[in-house]
């Protein structure tokens, strides 16, 4: 569903990502470890092609097309989505109305399904009711951008640190709903979704299942590997050792 | 005072030059010829049908409890359909009513300003509104203000009185015809809302760029009153100057302003609202929202005073600049005459984050399509206090005029 190969990208001049390969199948969702600043928002920001991401080299093709020129919006009719890590607070733009942007409804009343969901977010009417992400604790800003993935229904999804700043009971929600969003519980061949989560501290991990990790550090993918071998590592050893021991292992890729 | 003395003062006042604003030849406009009264408001020209649609006014009177059209200096319509209401031009009101000379220049200076002073020498009617003790007219009344003729100068004296216990909805919309080059409007309006009363005042200005706009508002509140002003300006306008003044004087006394100002083109506007409170308890909300395109230029003002006790105002400005030529001044005053005061303000001017922008094309909207999803934001106040059909319609008369500028 989405290649990449030897992108590397500037953020105001400053070469952020070198020569990073990836490729995320279709049915397929990859987790992605890496210390503070090595560039997992970038990259994120890049495949979402954001007018502040240079591309500088590589290929990026999504179901094919090749999306290096390609506006954001462009993207996400293509069937791109993110969650972001901190959105902007966008003044007398309600919650609401960011879900019917995201599901392309120009109404004013929120589709009924998407009220259901959002009560299952612990997303009370009165909340839909508030300006985007003003005054939105950590925990809110997380569910609030899964209402709107979940109004917008991506074949691709990113997400950008779901777990930080959560309590452990909102993680375990926000694990059981992205794990539907990205056709975890029905069985491999029918998966049709893919996706890329970003997890600082990891603990996400626990209420979602993956099919590869991958370690970013200083604008590369380190290493790569099975999700269990390399979150363990990860959380045991940090994210040197983890690189080290699988540069031992397998090699890098 | 008499109508002797009130003449007498306007005439030392007739070349006061405003405080603020700049100053205008008022001997540049005219009065006039009469127009023929209409039956209905149907019968209003049909290329002036739309002007008074984008006013906020509705032709078919359908959900109104009364109507009043002015064109140029001639009151061309005035019904009412509610008991308990009074809907009239102020000159025929002053027939009328011998007491009513007692509200004349009693919220308003007639020396204010050179303005003042023509309005009280050369008056061209006005409306007069007045909703009896204990009368909730939820319904709401509907006036308009129309300039049709080039060069003309309307002089317009309204008084709008609620009375004890009595509740009035008013929507007010001013509005020129496209053949207007050049025309001036002076407005006096002189609000008086009783003990228990509320008045609400939902404004559309609806100018055009040949424009020149003066008006002089005050209102006078008395023990829990309620006075909320809306204020829709979306259209350019050569000149306007204006800085309505509540005087909350009794106990509990309510003012809420609420303006909504988005400059274009080479407008210029000097545009504030003042709370003075004076009652004990007595609070006042000011909040604005202004955005300067093109080559507009926006002073906005807010300003309140405290002097009763425990008195309480808030100021929330925020200016939003889309180009490099336009400008807005944002000056919030506080004055404080005591120590049980609770006065506050926030202002802020900025322009459209690029982030913002973003996150919504990732949500799959264009740049274009994000920057109106945000500009429409700015701009959303939330309507508080009008009833909940009127606030639909002032959201969809909102909605409307915005659809025309964007
Ligand atoms: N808008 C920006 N302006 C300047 N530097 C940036 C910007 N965005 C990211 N960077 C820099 O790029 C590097 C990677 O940042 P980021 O992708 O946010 O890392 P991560 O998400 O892995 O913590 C950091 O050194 C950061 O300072
Ligand atoms: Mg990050």
């Amino acid at each position: 569903m989405l290649e990449i190969k030897d992108l590397t990208v500037e953020v105001k001049g400053k070469e952020i990502i070198r020569d990073l390969t990836l490729n995320i199948e279709r049915g397929e969702v990859h987790v992605l470890f890496g210390p503070n600043g090595c560039g997992k928002t970038t990259l994120l920001m890049t495949i979402l092609g954001l007018p502040n991401y240079k591309v500088t080299g590589g290929i990026m093709t999504f179901k094919g097309v090749d999306i290096i020129n390609l506006p954001t919006n462009e993207r996400v009719k293509l069937g791109m989505g993110m969650s972001f890590q901190h959105p902007p607070v966008i003044r007398g733009v309600k919650l609401g109305d960011m879900v019917n942007i995201a599901q392309g409804r120009k109404e004013e009343r929120i589709d009924e399904n998407l009220i259901v969901l959002a009560k299952r977010l612990n997303i009370s009417v009165d909340f839909l009711n508030r300006d985007v992400n003003l005054g939105f604790s950590g925990g809110e800003v997380k569910r609030s951008e899964i209402l709107q993935l979940l109004a917008q229904s991506p074949d691709f999804i990113m997400f950008d640190e779901p777990d930080s700043g959560v309590d452990v009971e909102n993680i375990e929600l926000i694990g059981g709903i992205m794990s539907e969003l990205l056709d975890r519980n029905k069985r491999p061949s029918k998966r049709k979704k893919a996706g890329l989560i970003i997890t600082h501290s990891g603990s996400i991990m626990r209420h979602i299942k993956v099919d590869r990790a991958h370690v970013m550090l200083e604008g590369r993918i380190a290493c790569s590997g099975m999700p269990d071998e390399i979150t363990k590592n990860v959380m045991e050893s940090g994210f040197e050792k983890c690189v080290e021991l699988c540069s031992k292992e397998v090699g890098t890729e | 005072m008499t109508k002797k003395e009130l003449i007498e003062r306007a005439g030392r006042a007739k070349t006061k030059k405003a405080a603020l604003g700049e100053d205008i030849a008022i001997e540049n406009f005219v009065t006039g010829r009469e127009h023929d009264a209409l039956n209905s408001l149907d019968e209003f020209p049909e290329e002036y049908q739309q002007d008074l649609l984008d006013a906020g006014i509705e032709p078919s009177e359908k959900d109104r409890s009364g109507s009043f059209l002015q064109r140029d200096c001639s009151v061309v319509f005035s019904t009412v359909k509610y008991p308990g209401l009074e809907l009239m031009s102020t000159t025929d009101a002053l027939k009328e009513h011998d007491w009513l000379k007692g509200y004349l220049w009693k919220a308003v200076p007639v020396d204010m300003d050179k303005y003042t002073a023509e309005v009280e020498l050369e008056q061209t009617h006005g409306y007069f509104i007045r909703s009896e003790a204990g009368k909730k007219v939820t319904m709401p009344v509907q006036s308009c203000l129309f300039i049709t003729t080039d060069k003309i100068g309307q002089k317009v004296h309204n008084i709008i009185i609620a009375e004890e216990d009595s509740e009035l909805h008013i929507i007010t919309g001013c509005s020129v015809s496209h053949a207007v080059n050049s025309a001036l409007h002076l407005g006096v309006s002189e609000f008086y809302v009783k003990k228990g009363a509320k008045i609400t005042f939902t404004m559309i200005h609806n100018w055009s760029r040949g424009m020149e706009v003066r008006p002089r508002s005050a209102v006078v509140i008395e023990d829990d009153g309620a006075f909320i002003s809306n204020y829709i300006l979306m259209t350019p306008v050569k000149s306007l100057q204006m800085y309505p003044t509540a005087y909350c004087v009794g106990r509990n006394a309510r003012a809420t302003f609420q303006t909504i100002i988005y400059a274009h083109g080479d407008t210029k506007i000097d545009s504030g609202s003042r709370a003075v409170l004076r009652g004990e308890g007595s609070r006042s909300e000011i909040i604005s929202r202004v955005i300067a395109a093109d080559n507009a230029t926006v002073i906005a003002r807010s300003d309140v005073i405290g002097e009763g006790a425990n008195a309480k105002g808030h100021i929330e400005c925020r200016g939003l600049m889309l180009s490099d030529t336009a400008e807005v001044d944002s000056i919030p005053e506080l004055k404080a005459t005591r120590k049980d005061l609770d006065l506050s303000h926030e202002a802020a001017v900025g322009k459209v984050a690029e982030e913002e922008i973003q996150y919504l094309m990732a949500r799959g909207l264009s740049e274009e399509e994000a920057t109106s999803v945000i500009i429409r934001g700015f701009l959303n106040v939330d309507i508080t206090g009008l009833p909940d059909a009127l606030a639909r319609e002032t959201k969809k008369m909102f909605d409307m005029s915005l659809e025309k500028v964007m």
